[in-house]
């Protein structure tokens, strides 16, 4: 399967200490499996079961989704920046298949 | 208390105070999100929030590849960065062209597609067609809407004003009986807009999906209940020229986000 399209917004770089917000979306159906089509037959659930994000390969938010998060979910946070590095996103499907985003801060 | 209710609905049938009409258009156009609550508009405002973004961004990664099936030119190989070769592309559709017929963004997206590129036009309502159009007219954003009425599309524009006029559907009603004369009122949860397509493509909570203007055309259809005609179809094609005109003037906001 193609890669899902995301958007990431992140300040490039920050200070030392600052907080900084980042904000987060991702291209998905989020079918909740409760709905049928037009014949009757149940749609199949296919939702995102967990977004994470690691900053220099810690963990500093993790989100478990479930079938009342709405299409195409945006999920906002905000953490300490501490040192330069990478954070990496991962949206993980309940069938296993992750979507990966890598993106860079410079720490001051 | 049947003369006092009556007489309170010659006074609700007063106070509608049609907008002012000029020559078949508002004088003053106002875009669909003017209608909406104050949240969705905040929603379509913040770009990192609009999820009509991630049409734009997948429309950009189709942009730069080949599609499958086709002789290996990308959209890029002959238009280049998007930014200068699509900008302002979008105020100025539909456009007819050199063939005589009326084009919109998704039509000419097509014409690429299977003259050009040699590939399988895309079904309309696919995302990866919803992704192209509404990257190509996200290069317009901020610019004025401004189509081409006179010569070759001047018997389209009459078809779309005749459309756009003409009472249809088992509610015996026409577009402009609400969109021009009932603006601003509401109709159940909504407010009614001008009709105007400055914002689309569009995110539609509703929906929960990106939407093209001729999927939310064949809503109004629906509405009225009207026949639904294609997506795609000539007279919606006609319809969205007119549409436009009526919002000349107007900058274009797409991706808009509408509940």
């Amino acid at each position: 399967m193609a890669v899902l399209p995301t958007r990431i917004v992140m300040p490039p770089q920050a200070k030392k200490g600052d907080i900084i917000e980042i904000k987060t979306l991702i291209q998905h159906i989020m079918e909740t499996g409760f709905r049928r089509d037009d014949v009757g037959k149940p749609v199949p659930r296919d939702i995102i079961g967990t977004f994470v994000v690691t900053y220099n390969g810690a963990e500093i938010f993790k989100a478990d989704l479930n079938p009342g998060v709405a299409a195409n979910p945006y999920i906002a946070f905000s953490t300490i920046a501490t040192e330069s590095g990478e954070l990496v996103f991962t949206w993980t499907d309940e069938k296993g298949q992750a979507t990966i985003e890598r993106r860079k801060i410079a720490v001051t | 208390m049947h003369a006092r209710a009556y007489a309170l609905l010659s006074a609700a049938a007063l106070a509608v105070t049609p907008i002012a009409v000029a020559g078949g258009r508002p004088e003053t156009p106002r875009p669909g999100s003017d209608f909406q609550s104050e949240e969705t508009r905040a929603l379509q405002n913040d770009e990192a929030r609009n999820p009509g973004m991630l049409w734009v961004e997948s429309g950009s990664l189709s942009w730069n590849a080949a599609p499958d099936g086709g002789n290996g030119k990308s959209c890029s190989s002959c238009h280049g960065n998007a930014a200068q070769s699509m900008k302002g592309v979008a105020a100025k559709h539909p456009l007819v062209y050199a063939d005589g017929k009326l084009l919109n963004i998704e039509a000419r997206i097509n014409l690429c597609r299977t003259e050009q590129q040699g590939a399988k036009a895309l079904a309309y309502e696919s995302n990866e067609l919803l992704g192209l159009t509404a990257f190509v007219t996200y290069q317009s954003r901020g610019m004025a809407k401004s189509v081409s009425i006179d010569g070759a599309a001047k018997p389209f524009f009459e078809r779309g004003k005749a459309f756009f006029e003409t009472k249809q559907g088992q509610l015996d009603l026409a577009c402009t009986q609400c969109h021009d004369d009932l603006t601003g009122r509401n109709l159940r949860g909504d407010k009614i807009s001008q009709g105007q397509t400055n914002g689309w493509p569009t995110y539609r909570l509703e929906w929960q999906t990106m939407g093209s203007l001729h999927r939310r055309l064949r809503a109004c259809s629906l509405g009225v209940r009207a026949e639904q005609l294609p997506a795609g179809s000539p007279e919606y094609t006609a319809l969205e020229l007119y549409l436009a005109w009526r919002g000349t003037g107007l900058r274009l906001e797409s991706p808009g986000v509408r509940r």
